[in-house]
């Protein structure tokens, strides 16, 4: 394994270290430095908007916190979610008076710490509202979406949120809305290559050379099912496919798009997944309205690539129109 | 009636601690199997930590069990920071102020944390987690202590309870937490959760009964 690493169980402060001093026109540290702030929060009346979860995701989440995004993100260490007292911090530093609303995605530790870190700001005075991200259809069938794990869409519900509470809307209004553009998201993973936490030293699961895993998750969670690896274009298919037989969406529905890989394959081979999804998407009726493709939510030095497909309505197309600055262009 | 000093009996904190932090590796290799492999990162760092902040204080028992619960809580995150971090501060606050600790109070404080995981965690009995372990060693402990065995083989069949429980989970489809996603490929795998509480339960009741007086 050849990393750039200097103490393997300080990986997360160095990395915020680091990511502080390049962004510092755009972020600040919170005097606990597992939580980083937008330059301009709190904003006194509007909602404080709020997102946490593991390191080893970056961009995500740190790097969607900016003006018309995300106020304030809590950061765990890799792969493991934020304590509740960080996510508490992040809430206390996000709250402009409007009350805060926390999206983040499903997964066990991330429920347990917001929940706590809630009834922690409850005792500030904070009003709380959530909403759980569970895009990734490949983590629990339909009838237990509640169980899905939430992934890439989350870009998206931070983007609808954090312009939503721009615009000065109410908390219970900012929360609606991030859970429409949940809800009307779905994402599919495909791993052609494990990935090492530093402080472990070996991949946690194998993908045989030929194979891939269909279904995998952002933490190296294995797939639904592994089958040989087949060319770019007829992987791209099966994404689309998977993604859009859980959705249901009408002829003429305008779609955003959202192509990442996941930390270790380069930018190109996601255009040539893109060439494809673009066209299925198409063929399928659906209008694409914007396509987003790069390193958006990444998994360490995993190989493969999420798609995520969000439905748009009228309002979330003004939103996903609304400018941000934050360090990823979106 | 057999007891133990609750001032003297700090260092079973530390004891248990060594056996996390020498685990760290085994801990996160069966995590690996079915989870994202850091179980055994995480939990060495805070029980490492919490043994860092305790080291020379002599601290009693209960006060100890609070330093691992805050550090856990505060420091670690993940599920195992909230979920251990809740039972040490509930076992903590049982047992606070009390010098002498019969198996009267040694069942209370295991049944406070218990209700603290449950308040914030959803599994159940047979979901392949800590639980497989915790609920079995609370109920042999009770029943012993109910048929009028004494506080130091209540102990034993506690812990003997315990690691057949974290057996147990290599039989158990996950139901809860990341390795549920995997259905029937996450069998013949023990849980890292589970395995990690077997540990901390023999820590504290072989500490309890090495005390007894």
């Amino acid at each position: 394994m050849q990393r750039f690493v200097n103490d393997p169980d300080l990986v997360v402060e160095d990395t915020v270290k680091g990511f502080v001093k390049a962004h510092s026109d755009i972020v600040r540290l919170a005097e606990n430095p597992r939580v980083v702030v937008a330059r301009e929060a709190p904003v006194a009346g509007k909602v404080g908007v709020v997102t946490g979860g593991g390191s080893g995701h970056e961009p995500a989440f740190i790097g969607y916190t900016g003006r018309n995004m995300l106020d304030a993100v809590a950061v765990g260490e890799l792969f493991s979610s934020p304590t509740a007292k960080s996510f508490h911090d992040a809430i206390r530093e996000a709250n402009g008076g409007k009350g805060v609303v926390v999206l983040y995605g499903n997964y066990a530790g991330d429920n347990m710490n917001v929940k706590m870190a809630t009834k922690l700001a409850a005792k500030d005075g904070i009003e709380v509202a959530t909403v759980v991200a569970n895009d990734d259809v490949c983590s629990a069938p339909p009838e237990e979406r509640e169980k899905r794990r939430g992934v890439a869409g989350e870009i998206f519900m931070w983007k609808i949120g954090g312009a939503k509470a721009a615009t000065g809307a109410s908390l219970e209004e900012v929360r609606a809305t991030a859970q429409k553009a949940i809800d009307n998201c779905r994402s599919i993973g495909v791993g052609l290559g494990p990935c090492t936490l530093p402080a472990v030293g070996h991949p946690n699961f194998q993908i045989e050379p030929g194979t891939m895993e269909v279904g995998i998750g952002h933490h190296g969670e294995p797939g639904v099912r592994v089958e040989m690896l087949k060319t770019a274009a007829d992987v791209a298919r099966d994404m689309v496919k998977i993604v859009l037989d859980d959705h249901d969406l009408p002829e003429g529905t305008e779609v955003a798009v959202l192509v990442s890989g996941l930390g270790a394959t380069p930018l190109n081979e996601l255009y040539i997944l893109n060439d494809t999804i673009e066209s299925e998407i198409s063929a399928r009726g659906l209008k694409i309205r914007k396509t987003w493709i790069g390193n958006y939510f990444t998994s360490l030095e995993m190989v493969g690539a999420t798609l995520t497909v969000m439905a748009l309505d009228d309002e979330l197309k003004t939103l996903l129109d609304v400018e941000t600055r934050c360090t990823i262009i979106l | 009636m057999q007891t133990f000093d609750n001032a003297s009996a700090g260092a079973i904190v530390l004891s248990m601690a060594e056996r996390i932090v020498e685990n760290r590796a085994y801990l996160s290799e069966i995590d690996g199997k079915i989870g994202d492999g850091d179980h055994g990162v995480n939990m060495a760092k805070g029980f490492g930590m919490a043994a860092e902040r305790l080291k020379g204080k002599d601290a009693p028992l209960s006060e100890s069990l609070d330093t691992l619960g805050t550090v856990l809580m505060t420091e670690i995150g993940g599920s195992m920071g909230p979920l251990y971090g809740v039972m040490f501060t509930e076992f903590a606050e049982t047992i606070e102020g009390v010098e002498k600790i019969d198996a009267a109070a040694y069942s209370r404080m295991l049944h406070a944390g218990l209700s603290g995981i449950q308040s914030i965690g959803s599994a159940k009995v047979g979901d392949k987690t800590l639980l497989d372990t915790f609920v079995p060693a609370v109920e042999a402990f009770d029943k012993a202590t109910a048929e009028g065995k004494s506080f130091a083989e209540a102990l034993e069949a506690l812990v003997a309870a315990a690691e057949a429980g974290r057996d147990s989970t290599i039989d158990l489809v996950a139901k809860i937490g990341r390795a549920s996603r995997l259905g029937e490929r996450s069998l013949g795998v023990l849980d890292a959760g589970a395995t990690s509480c077997a540990i901390i339960l023999r820590e504290l009741s072989d500490g309890a009964r090495a005390r007894l007086a």
